[in-house]
């Protein structure tokens, strides 16, 4: 702010100042190509060739893609049969609640299904329940996994609220979602041989080898208060009990299948399947409807068509496209670069834009 | 300063006859003591002023937003003044509660980064502002402090009252009053430069009666008192007296030294302080620095508006779902336990569960605000900002400067201006006159022609080729600069130069103009003793010039007494140099209103001579019948010169006789000392009764040199559309001048010159300025040729009127219309009001440039302040947004960064909204299928990783390094620069076709996913799939989707690009196999999720991949149709460099170049073609 170069109105004689610019020089910004944005960059462009060539190859590997799904989802074979209301006895078929929360009642039931196709080992059952809100925010966060997981977290409960705990201590596994463990139970038997029902490994193994104790053992459990499903053995520690575990991962939505144990053995096509079925859980309060799954698996999983149908439509919807561009190019060509293109070209007022 | 310099004693006040004089009291109609003139000052008894009532505010200034108590909560204030972080901040409380569907880190600690980011920011800013602050308050001045004896002091401490000593080249303490100087008649010279930007000192001259304090011991007795007005900020009025011995004197403008001002030619002062601090009249002058948000952050707050609703909305439909879903559905679900109610599920209260499921759903769908949108801007501003800082193409070598971005929240705005504002003196020209050519006797030396013509020929010689290229003409013409280094003389014709002009035929009429110029001035010559060579002290740059070429030619002016100029003649007849003594009998000096300058002299052998310089006008009404004699010729000249921007004076003389002279002067002497209102006029009689029969023999031309590469930058930025508007300080013809230099004005155009005449009512005044501006409008209205250009000239005095609200419009809307606009005379305050007008009126970006602290209003007040960091104060660049250290640079600062920025922030921002509608949407959907309840799909902790590293660095990557084309496309095309100002690239239809792609992606992404994954088994083990396992997949989808769609709107990839984009999918791959190995209890159900059961199952892949491409479909179809049918001048640009046409079609390349420019009507370029044009016509007419 001093007077030094100030010369506003005074004309010199001459004379440089060299050395201050030489002392200045040290400011002046290192050359590197990222500070002057000069890093070498590809720079794409869209020509007609790329955006066809896309779609193309899109739609040429989304087809097969889906072709291969669709025949996997083609090849599972499924049975599904709902039987919640068919288990209702007629004379309780306007009460079913009370029907189902009466203690006293028998709640056997036996369903015959039919074998479609033949059915190749292994073959699982699932229980679908339907407008069980197992998604919901109070339920899913009614529960304790370091509880679940080790004896010592046994007090733990802090989150499962209301059912936490009894007179005698803390409810072990605590939560209304082991609370509300699904208790119907399906025996199968063909041509009046008993099918056995393989329920190992049903759950998910880091379930079993992680999540859930093997020194964690049920306690309190359905033991006062309101019963809510089914009990448990309690002198199995919790890493055996492996319906729990599939009960207590939750569904993302309303409607979910659980997987209820396996069948090692092929069901022959034409024959009829015998369930027996104890049907214990309330669905009829909430009008949920219940359901028995049996099902084989291919690589994408259960009967899943709409992955392979999604597939096709995506690839078609991209061979269309590439058609149309290609249509269009012909149409309207457009040369790359061409000029006569730019604002100033087209525009009689000259506006670029 | 330099050392050894000699200097001679002199009276200086007789040197001046019209300037100074003092005037009369009490001719004004205000009274003092009464309101508004309040002011009491005891002179030499500061102690008077410590004490209420006579205690005023202190010395100590601060310019500082804040201090150390009021950061905090005026910092925090500013901070959640934006809605968003308001609204987070309800969040984050919320958060601590039960109702949080998140844990209460991941809402606490984004927030606090983020405020606590832009909080230490300010804090920087503010800490450099209180380091100036400090740095001002604790300069030291000599202040009385009793007994005849002063002592240094801090400038804070200096008080009303205080006799202070200020020396040579000093700035003023405070307001002061001058008491007297080191000349005998008390005259002291200022530069008022920091106060109004112009640069000729101007002569203060202290009351008679106090000249006698010139001495410290003096002041042990001195008392005074003075009443004046109170602090305001009017630089040029004062009003007071002053009461001294019992005896009253008035005041006036011309003994008070205004702070901030610097002394100069004068060794010291004495001055007593009036108005310290913030009373000062530069301080009043001084507005608050306002913060400043650009267009598209303004316009962000609105989309923000826009998702608040958006969130108010969902949050409302999913809070009256849940209380129906509670009331009426709940009670049935017997596995909920509805008969252990708490607050948050209460079937028996649905509202009460409703109202506080809604403080829940407006935290869980806050992802529709994108919080670390602000953080990512922030952070991608300041990598920007430190290109521009970084940017070797805008260093300046000679200063050591390079560009700052100051503030970094305005470099988008960079690339909307549509308005620039520019001060004259320091930002376009150097403050720096350079002798060019000369017309002696009609005979034109000096072989500098303007670049205009040069250019011109060039183009008439090649016509229909391609346009010459302004690079060409304007870098042969700064070699050509570079030739001459004597400051002040650029002038070439061998003809003259080295004794030369012995030999011309006239040479006795050359001799005469050589003295005219050695001697008719009023400047004061000092020996450099290094150089042995003279400096000249001169009032104007001009006259500098003057004599640094006269002494070149050989006539060097080198001693001034009392009475006489003293002139070594180099080269004369006998060869040898001779001393000539010049007695000076009267000076009649240059003001504004005389617009000449006359000395009249007794030369050795007794003749007595009046040479005269003055404006050519001027001159030519007062030529004697004789004198005309090259008049013709000298015209001719001039017209030329002033075609080519230069700055003119004819010089003339007249020889007097004896008798003629003192039967003058008598008259003269006596008009001298009158006393009365009718001195002036006395005087101005006297002098026109001399200047008259004079005896015209040249013209001289002096270029006001203009800064390195300022046409071409004018021009450019005139090409990408930018309006000019020049605010000076300066006079009206300096201005005019500058005007031409810079090709904002030339030949042909129509000047609308709006001036306030002098009539007595303000009325008047009023509606003659009105007439005038309405008559300008309809002139160009009425305008027919569309090839007219019209440049408005307005001076200060008149814009007093033309900015008062009725008059304001008309007067915008004129200046709209011209396609330059030149204010001169303006005051700090004016610049910042017309920088005001513009700004409201037409609602554009006004880019306000200076170099001094009176552009410090216009560079706060406009969009965008840019200071010159050159060698004045620093307080402009101070209070800027950016600095450069010259003018060209703005070029490249706008039409190259400010095009960059403004795209990046752009796209930066619609992929924001984009990415977190995408998000935030799957949420909502989500819930919805969860009986409104509020649970969310995903873990918080991919939701807490979403914003911050997911997503963050590839959007960042694309803020920081996106280039639509390189720099150098830029700068051959400033055309596309247009897009900015246009805003093509932010306008609502591009913001919700962005919206629309996110809701898009949000519904194919959701549904696809929960379709697939209904109620099937997902793998070939036969488990069905989890809410875990769904919300990772889906999580997979959005984070390869989000991806894939940034890597289609980047253009520009570097291998940064690629590393972000690439590596976010990566990463999220990463975390996923890390989270899934810790612990259960950290990463709960995503135990191994990827390990043990997606990564396995194909289905996980395949969905992936079928999700991402049926995302990036939309927008693939609308970017590929678009390009085919409308692609804009970007994409062609792109296509031409890629295919590498501009290299195999040069012409076309070269062709397309010309035909960017906008239709401008300023300008090198323009000037150009106005030129062709006006050949053209000649030629149709001669055939």
């Amino acid at each position: 702010m001093d007077a030094t170069g100030a010369t506003t109105s005074s004309a010199d004689g001459g004379g440089s100042n060299s050395k201050a610019s030489a002392k200045k020089n040290s400011r002046k910004p290192k050359y590197s190509r990222f500070t002057q944005q000069e890093l070498p960059a590809c720079k794409p462009v869209l020509t007609p060739g790329l955006v066809i060539a896309t779609f193309t190859i899109i739609g040429v590997v989304f087809i097969p893609l889906g072709l291969v799904s669709l025949s996997a989802s083609e090849h599972v074979v499924e049975i599904v049969d709902r039987y919640d209301d068919s288990c209702v006895p007629p004379n309780y078929s306007n009460d079913k609640l009370k029907f189902i929360q009466d203690a006293d009642t028998n709640k056997s039931c036996i369903r015959i299904l039919p074998v479609p196709k033949l059915m190749k080992k292994p073959i699982y059952i699932y229980y679908q329940l339907d407008n069980y809100y197992q998604n919901h925010r109070r339920y899913v966060k009614s529960r304790s996994d370091k509880q679940l997981r080790s004896k010592s977290a046994a007090n733990d409960i802090s989150d499962c609220t209301p059912e936490d705990k009894t007179k005698n201590g803390p409810i072990i596994p605590c939560g209304l979602v082991a609370w509300s463990l699904f208790n119907d139970t399906y025996g199968f038997s063909l041509d009046s041989k008993t099918i056995r029902v393989n329920k190992h490994d049903i759950a998910w193994k880091s379930d079993k080898d992680h999540k859930f104790g093997n020194d964690v053992y049920p306690k309190n459990f359905q033991s006062q208060g309101l019963i809510g499903g089914a009990k448990l053995n309690s002198s199995l520690p919790l890493s055996k009990q492996e319906d729990l575990m599939v009960w207590m991962r939750t569904a993302a939505l309303p409607t979910f299948r659980k997987l209820y144990g396996k069948i090692d053995e092929d069901l022959p096509a034409n024959k009829k399947i015998q369930v027996l079925i104890q049907n214990n859980y309330n669905t009829y309060s909430f009008g949920g409807k219940k359901k028995l799954v049996l099902s084989t698996t291919s690589w994408i999983g259960g009967k899943n068509d709409f992955l392979g149908i999604a597939y096709i439509v995506v690839g078609g919807l991209c061979l269309f496209l590439a058609v149309f561009f290609i249509l269009l190019y012909v149409i309207k060509p457009r040369p790359l670069g061409d000029p006569s293109y730019l604002s100033w070209n087209r525009t009689p007022s000259g506006q670029p834009n | 300063m330099p050392k050894g310099r000699i200097r001679a004693k002199l009276r200086k006040s007789h040197l001046y006859t019209f300037c100074i004089y003092p005037g009369d009291v009490g001719k004004e109609g205000w009274s003092l003591g009464g309101p508004g003139f309040s002011r009491i000052v005891y002179c030499n008894e500061p102690q008077v002023h410590s004490q209420i009532p006579l205690k005023y505010r202190s010395n100590d200034i601060s310019t500082t937003k804040y201090n150390f108590i009021t950061f905090l909560p005026k910092a925090l204030y500013e901070q959640f003044h934006r809605v968003a972080n308001l609204y987070f901040l309800g969040c984050a409380i919320a958060s601590l509660t039960p109702l949080s569907p998140f844990s209460a880190m991941s809402m606490i600690a984004p927030l606090t980064f983020v405020v606590g980011l832009s909080m230490a920011k300010e804090a920087l800013e503010d800490w450099r502002r209180f380091m100036q602050d400090m740095e001002v308050n604790g300069r030291k001045v000599k202040v009385h402090t009793g007994e005849g004896a002063f002592g240094k002091k801090a400038w804070q401490d200096v008080q009303v009252g205080d006799v202070v000593r200020v020396e040579k080249d000093q700035f003023f303490p405070a307001d002061l009053l001058l008491l007297s100087s080191n000349f005998e008649d008390g005259i002291c010279y200022v530069e008022t430069m920091n106060l109004d930007g112009e640069t000729n000192l101007k002569a203060k001259r202290a009351l008679e009666v106090t000249l006698d304090f010139d001495e410290d011991e003096d002041f042990k007795i001195f008392k005074g008192m003075i009443k004046c007005e109170d602090p305001n900020p009017s630089l040029y009025t004062f009003v007071g007296n002053f009461e001294y011995d019992g005896q009253v004197y008035a005041l006036e403008p011309s003994q008070i030294l205004l702070r901030d001002s610097k002394l100069r030619n004068t060794e010291f002062v004495y001055g007593i302080v009036i108005f310290t601090g913030h009373d000062s009249k530069v301080m009043q002058n001084s507005t608050n620095s306002p913060s400043k948000r650009s267009k598209i952050e303004r316009k962000m707050d609105c989309i923000i508006y826009v998702l608040f609703s958006v969130l108010l909305v969902i949050s409302l439909i999913s809070s009256f779902g849940f209380a129906v879903e509670i009331k009426y559905s709940m009670p049935e679900w017997w596995f909920m336990r509805p008969q252990n109610p708490d607050n948050y599920y209460n079937p028996g209260k649905p509202v009460l569960s409703g109202l506080s499921h809604m403080v829940t759903a407006l935290m869980l769908y806050g992802y529709l605000i994108p919080i670390s949108l602000y953080v990512s801007i922030e952070v991608v501003k300041v990598l920007q900002a430190s290109f521009i800082n970084q940017d070797i193409q805008m260093y300046d070598e000679e200063s050591g400067n390079t560009a700052q971005a100051r503030t970094s929240n305005l470099n988008e705005e960079l690339g909307q201006v549509d308005t620039i504002l520019s001060d004259k003196t320091g930002t376009l020209t150097c403050n720096q006159m350079d002798f060019l050519t000369c017309s002696i006797a009609g005979t034109a030396y000096g072989s500098g022609s303007s670049d205009v013509e040069l250019a011109a020929a060039q183009q008439m010689a090649n016509d229909l080729e391609d346009k010459i290229e302004l690079d060409t003409v304007v870098s042969s013409n700064s070699e050509k600069d570079h030739k001459s280094s004597i400051k002040g003389f650029n002038f070439e014709d061998t003809r003259l130069t080295n004794g030369n002009w012995l030999k011309e035929p006239k040479v006795e009429r050359i001799m005469l103009f050589f003295r005219i110029l050695a001697v008719c001035h009023t400047a004061i010559p000092e020996l450099n003793k290094e150089t042995g060579s003279y400096t000249y002290e001169a009032e104007s740059p001009d006259e500098g010039a003057f004599l640094v070429a006269a002494r070149e030619f050989g006539f060097e002016f080198f001693q001034r007494t009392q009475s006489s100029v003293f002139v070594r003649e180099k080269y004369t007849a006998s060869g040898k140099p001779v001393d000539r003594e010049y007695k000076i009998l009267n000076v009649l000096e240059f003001t504004s209103k005389r617009k000449r300058m006359t000395v009249i002299v007794r030369d050795e052998e007794g003749l007595i001579l009046l040479m005269c310089k003055g404006a050519d006008s001027i001159i030519f009404d007062r030529l004697s019948n004789d004198g005309r004699l090259y008049q013709q010729d000298t015209t001719r000249h001039l017209n030329g010169y002033g075609e080519a921007g230069l700055r003119t004076l004819a010089l003339a003389y007249r020889k007097l006789e004896e008798s003629e002279y003192s039967a003058w002067n008598t008259e003269f002497q006596k008009a001298k000392t009158s006393i009365g209102d009718d001195r002036d006029i006395q005087l101005e009689k006297a002098a026109e009764m001399m200047e008259r029969d004079l005896f015209l023999i040249g013209a001289t031309a002096v270029e006001d040199k203009l800064q390195k590469g300022v046409p071409k930058c004018i021009d450019k930025l005139a090409q990408a559309g930018l309006k000019l508007w020049v605010l000076t300080g300066d006079k009206m013809e300096t201005a005019i001048n500058i005007g031409y230099a810079c090709s904002l004005l030339r030949q042909g155009m129509k000047q609308i010159c709006i001036m306030a005449n002098d009539a007595d009512t303000k009325e008047e005044v009023k509606s003659d300025i009105l007439k005038q501006i309405n008559n300008g409008s309809q002139i160009i209205k009425e305008e027919k040729d569309p090839h007219a250009a019209f440049a408005l000239i307005i001076d200060g005095k008149t814009l007093v009127y033309a900015l008062e609200d009725d008059m304001k419009d008309h007067f915008l809307e004129l200046g709209v219309r011209c396609a330059s606009v030149i204010c001169c005379r303006v005051s700090p305050k004016q610049k910042a009001l017309v920088t005001r007008l513009v700004k409201q009126g037409t609602g554009k970006t006004i880019l306000g440039i200076g170099d001094g602290a009176n552009d410090v209003g216009m560079i706060q007040e406009a969009d965008i302040g840019v200071g010159i960091s050159g060698v004045e104060g620093m307080q402009a660049v101070m209070a800027s947004d950016f600095s450069i250290a010259q003018f060209r640079f703005l070029e490249r600062l706008l039409v190259v960064h400010g095009h960059w920025c403004y795209k990046r922030i752009a796209k930066m921002i619609c992929y924001f909204f984009y990415k977190n509608i995408a998000f935030g949407l799957t949420l909502f959907y989500f819930e919805a299928f969860t009986g409104f309840s509020g649970q969310s799909v995903y873990d918080d902790w991919y939701m807490l990783l979403f914003n911050v590293v997911l997503t963050s660095l590839p959007v960042i990557a694309l803020g920081v390094l996106e280039q639509d084309v390189s720099s150098q496309v830029c700068l051959e095309f400033p055309a596309i620069y247009q897009q900015g100002p246009r805003n093509l690239f932010f306008d609502w239809y591009r913001i919700l076709a962005w919206m629309g792609n996110g809701l898009l992606a949000s519904l194919i992404i959701f549904f696809l996913n929960i379709i697939i994954f209904y109620d099937q088994a997902f793998r070939a083990d036969g488990q069905t799939s989890d809410m875990t396992a769904l919300g990772t997949t889906m999580f997979t989808c959005i984070i390869c989707s989000l991806n894939i769609q940034i890597a289609l709107t980047t253009s520009h990839f570097t291998w940064i690009q690629h590393a972000t984009i690439w590596g976010s999918i990566v990463a999220w791959y990463l975390f996923l196999s890390i989270y899934g190995a810790l612990s259960p209890n950290i990463s709960g159900n995503a135990y191994q999720i990827l390990v043990e059961a997606l990564a396995p199952a194909p289905i996980y892949w395949t969905t992936t991949l079928l999700v991402t491409m049926a995302c990036s479909l939309p927008y693939m179809v609308l970017i590929a149709y678009q390009r085919c049918f409308k692609p804009l001048d970007h994409h062609i640009l792109r296509e031409i460099k890629y295919f590498r046409k501009d290299v195999e079609d040069q012409c076309m390349w070269t062709r397309e170049r010309s035909k960017a420019r906008q239709k401008t009507m300023i300008g090198f370029t323009a000037r150009v073609d106005a030129k062709v044009r006006q050949v053209q016509r000649k030629g149709h007419k001669k055939q």
